[in-house]
């Protein structure tokens, strides 16, 4: 765990995901992944005039499989709605993608077709919400070559095919914010997602989500823990004075380009004929955050630096968001309650540097406690399988009740990621992103059995099993056939024979 | 009866203002009696209203009725759980402080060969990550070095003590071998260089060569001393090994993937040594070539990703269940230093996944012992062993548990750690 903490937060450092041992070549020759039902085929909505139009067999099955947008009852669990407190034996309808209906099992009924998932014995908690994820990112997570990279967006770098996505949903996270890297004092631009594993990338934005920004405090966007390649210059800041500095400068950079603008309306309107202003798109990214149309999710540690961007933050007339990681919240809670900003945390990691060092567990709590609205997160692709645990931990370490504790990871993060309208929460209109656990949440022994999100089952345990001898199958037959068009190549006049290394080599 | 409660209660107040204890000095060790509590031995069936009692740091009785010596200090666990204390298969308690920070980091040596290498005389007594651990109901571990390929010996320690040495329970416990691994970095960016392909093939093949090279230099050694050659040029690198090459030491072997693993066994055959395989992510696919070799296995962290895209999402957490099931003894590390504390939640996540939960308290408390030899001093609640025990209110593999009593070798140790001072610190400004 601590590995990959260095390596999420060095600057330049890949995400888990990318930096994971992988195999190009089985990407390219096998479908190197999990498949539920649906498959590849963006399941969505499907008209039931279509479905008496053309039903071809491959239709049916996916029906069969639930695969479509359909109604699902699941029946009999123990609901953890986060809003309302606890319903044994209760049921949850699930319609056009949104809960429909929720209450003890009498109180929802069902259309005669839905799909009945028995949850007898079982709990049931909204999705969980990672405000800090590094999944899904194609290539490095750092634009690392400025100290204000604002121009630049997590979600043009996006990619479907990233495997723990899958392995996500499969430890009932559904909502995740993809963030920037943290090599620059002003990041590029994060993207909050939803987990739509087997959609479209086009599909996963949230529609409705805001736009956000990464910041970055201390040792990362100073670095402190990262030397250049030889030859290459060392990058402005080196100390958390310089990081305050490039965060003023660029504001103050920001309301000159502002002055720029409306100097050449106003000379308009009187009707002269200005030479416009050039178009900056940092500079227009660093306007959208004073006009509160981007939020900041900033990376810190330290007390002083934490304080040194909520005044910053002040003088500028910007608002922070979130404070990712923020180990040592604790300690200027009540500053940080003042100032109406969140902290999104890993609980119990501390130690992989200085700046780490007096990171404790009981911060979560103590944040909590001061009126700072706050969240678990994971940074690491790994974490993020079991963010449930890290909130159980904030029971064990300060004392937070069940059901403060839950909000960490589900309602707390949806209201920092300003969701909270539609995630969150098991409410009736909210998006259908549920989980259905073996035993309780906190508990270790429990396990995800099945994940939905947006009302479709992304994830189910059955399903994976069910699933893992024709994929094995399907792997040896893709392997083969590779292997027997080599041969059938190499017989052919004229073709060389390749050079092989002495050891095969996978990794 | 009223001048021992008082008693106890000035000895529970002392000691929560100690920083540590001391485990050898004489006529400081308490008579302790804990009755009404569940006991759960580990070696037997989980006693529901018993009482321990240990005094000069060992265990002097467990069971269900069981006479109380006056001399005692006697506590009331009705509605708590006796524990043996959990031990950690594999981490770097002691050798590290800040990770990023070098100079508080004492896990890698320079170079390849490097058996001389002994973890406990690095350990730091009054690292702040020892009471971090250990009130999370750790109260030993396998401390180990990690460079190169013969990365060192490990120790055995207690997570109390004033000096290592205190805390040493057995050292040198094991020699640690970082199996060579086929790797190419250059793989992941360019699948088509057959270049870096044979670079890597080439670099392999070298290490391997220099492995079996030091282990045969260390079988010729160890003749040479059988044969009381006088020696004026004793090789301290190459004694190191004696007992490794005569089979008197374990070797732990740390080999992830299939292919690794198999090369590690070979290469174990070859030179017959008493080998105990760690990390293992691929165990599930070499289980008859363990079972033929009667091989125990350290598997952790269990909170990892699996090593490939195409692996079942729950292999790390299964591998426990396939190992119990084909009856092979295995044991789980943190593989951490700082979240060694999270060694209970690494087992449970086993059990989420098929393994029995007796088992899975099994492999972080008596499995341990057995494998590295010291299931006479720890591991489980028996009569004659060290007094290393924990007092909860609940399974101490569940998150939500807290730790009430801590002993290490018959001392309470304080619940107290850098991170609750802070806490209260904290809490308490205004």
């Amino acid at each position: 765990m601590m590995n990959e903490m260095i390596c999420h937060s060095e600057p330049g450092g890949a995400p888990e995901g990318q930096s994971a041992a992988r195999n190009p070549r089985l990407l390219t020759t096998t479908t190197a992944r999990p498949r539920l039902s649906a498959g590849d085929s963006s399941p969505r909505y499907t008209p039931p005039g279509f479905r008496r139009l053309g039903m071809t067999a491959c239709v049916v099955a996916l029906i069969a499989l639930g695969a479509f947008a359909q109604d699902i009852v699941i029946r009999d669990a123990t609901i953890l709605t986060v809003s309302h407190g606890k319903i044994e034996h209760g049921s949850i309808l699930v319609h056009g993608g949104k809960i429909a209906a929720v209450g003890p099992n009498a109180q929802v009924t069902a259309p005669a077709n839905a799909t009945v998932i028995d949850a007898a014995g079982k709990f049931v908690t909204p999705g969980i919400i990672d405000t800090h994820s590094h999944t899904a990112v194609e290539g490095s997570v750092n634009e690392i070559s400025l100290p204000n990279t604002g121009m630049v967006r997590i979600r043009d770098v996006l990619t479907n095919e990233d495997i723990d996505v899958y392995r996500q949903l499969a430890g009932g996270t559904t909502t995740a914010l993809v963030l920037h890297g943290s090599a620059n004092p002003i990041g590029g631009q994060s993207q909050i997602v939803k987990w739509k594993w087997g959609h479209p990338i086009s599909e996963w934005p949230i529609s409705d989500a805001p736009r956000t920004i990464k910041f970055a405090l201390g040792e990362n966007p100073k670095s402190s823990n990262f030397r250049p390649p030889p030859g290459i210059p060392a990058q402005y800041p080196q100390t958390r004075m310089g990081v305050e500095e490039v965060i003023r400068q660029s504001f103050t950079d920001a309301k000159d380009y502002i002055a720029r603008w409306d100097d050449y309306d106003a000379k308009k309107k009187r009707g002269e004929n200005p030479i416009p202003p050039r178009h900056d798109i940092l500079m227009e990214t660093m306007v959208d955050i004073l006009k509160g149309k981007i939020d900041v999710h900033s990376h810190c540690y330290r007390a002083d630096e934490i304080m040194m961007l909520l005044n910053v933050a002040d003088e500028q007339g910007f608002k922070i968001r979130e404070l990712q990681h923020v180990l040592e919240g604790y300690k200027v809670a009540k500053e940080i309650a003042a100032h109406g900003v969140g902290g999104g945390t890993f609980i119990d990691w501390w130690g992989f540097k200085a700046e780490a060092y007096d990171a404790i567990p009981y911060n979560v709590a103590l944040m909590t406690n001061a009126g700072v609205l706050t969240s678990v997160n994971s940074d690491s692709a790994e974490l993020a399988r079991h963010l449930n645990q890290d909130a159980a931990k904030a029971m064990k370490y300060g004392g937070l009740s069940e059901e403060e504790a839950l909000k960490l990871c589900t309602l707390n993060g949806a209201k920092q990621l300003r969701l909270d309208h539609r995630l969150g929460t098991i409410d009736v209109g909210k998006d259908a992103d549920i989980v259905i656990w073996t035993g309780h949440p906190f508990s270790t022994y429990s396990r995800v059995e099945t994940t939905l999100v947006d009302g479709e089952i992304l994830f189910d345990r059955t399903r994976d099993l069910a699933a893992r001898k024709q994929l094995a199958q399907e792997k040896k037959d893709r392997l083969k056939k590779e292997a027997d068009d080599e041969a059938k190549n190499k017989k052919k006049p004229g073709a060389k024979e390749e050079d092989k290394p002495e050891v095969a080599i996978e990794n | 009866m009223k001048t021992k409660a008082f008693l106890f209660a000035i000895l529970v107040a002392s000691s929560a203002f100690a920083q540590s204890v001391i485990i050898n000095s004489p006529g400081k060790k308490l008579t302790v009696a804990i009755r009404n509590a569940t006991i759960v031995p580990v070696s037997s069936a989980t006693i529901p209203n018993g009482t321990i009692v240990f005094s000069n740091g060992l265990i002097t009785a467990v069971g269900a009725s069981v006479s109380i010596p006056s001399n005692a200090t006697v506590i009331d666990g009705t509605g708590l759980f006796v524990y043996p204390g959990l031990i950690d298969a594999g981490s770097h308690v002691g050798l590290e402080e800040i990770s990023a920070v070098p100079g508080t980091v004492d896990t890698a040596e320079l170079g390849d060969i490097n058996p001389n290498a002994r973890a406990e005389v690095a350990v730091n007594p009054h690292s702040n990550v020892i009471p971090v651990t250990r009130v999370n109901g750790i109260t030993s571990v396998v401390t180990e070095p990690e460079g190169g390929i013969i990365s060192g010996s490990s120790a055995m320690i207690n997570l109390a003590g004033w000096t290592p040495q205190e805390m040493t329970l057995k050292a040198p416990l094991a020699m640690h071998i970082h199996f060579p691994r086929l790797r190419t970095n250059a793989f992941d960016e360019q699948p088509q260089d057959e270049e870096a392909a044979k670079e890597a093939a080439k670099n392999y093949t070298k290490q391997i060569d220099k492995l079996r090279d030091t282990f045969k230099d260390a079988q010729a050694y160890s003749k040479a001393s059988a044969a009381h050659v006088k020696r004026v040029d004793r090789d301290l690198i190459l004694e190191a090994l004696v007992p490794v090459v005569e089979g008197r030491e374990p070797v732990v072997m740390h080999a992830n993937l299939e292919r690794d693993i198999r090369a590690a066994l070979k290469f174990a055959d070859e030179f017959k040594l008493k080998v105990i395989l760690a990390d293992a992510e691929d165990v599930a696919r070499v289980i008859p070539e363990l079972k033929s070799r009667n091989i125990p296995v350290i598997l952790g962290p269990i909170l990892s990703m699996p090593p490939r895209e195409d692996d079942p999402y729950d292999l790390i957490f299964t591998n426990a269940k396939a190992l119990n099931d084909a009856g092979i003894p295995f044991a789980i590390q943190s593989g951490d230093a700082h979240n060694a504390r999270n060694l209970p939640y690494n087992a449970a996540a086993c059990a989420a996944f098929g393994l029995p939960k007796d088992i899975a308290l099994r492999s972080v408390t008596l499995a341990p012992a057995q494998i590295f030899g010291v299931a006479d001093k720890v591991g489980s609640l028996d009569t004659g062993k060290l007094a290393n025990i924990i007092v909860t209110d609940g399974d101490p593999l569940e998150i939500v548990t807290h730790m009430k009593h801590l002993y290490i070798a018959g001392e309470e140790i304080t619940l107290d750690t850098n991170q609750t001072l802070l806490y209260e610190k904290f809490k308490a400004r205004p």
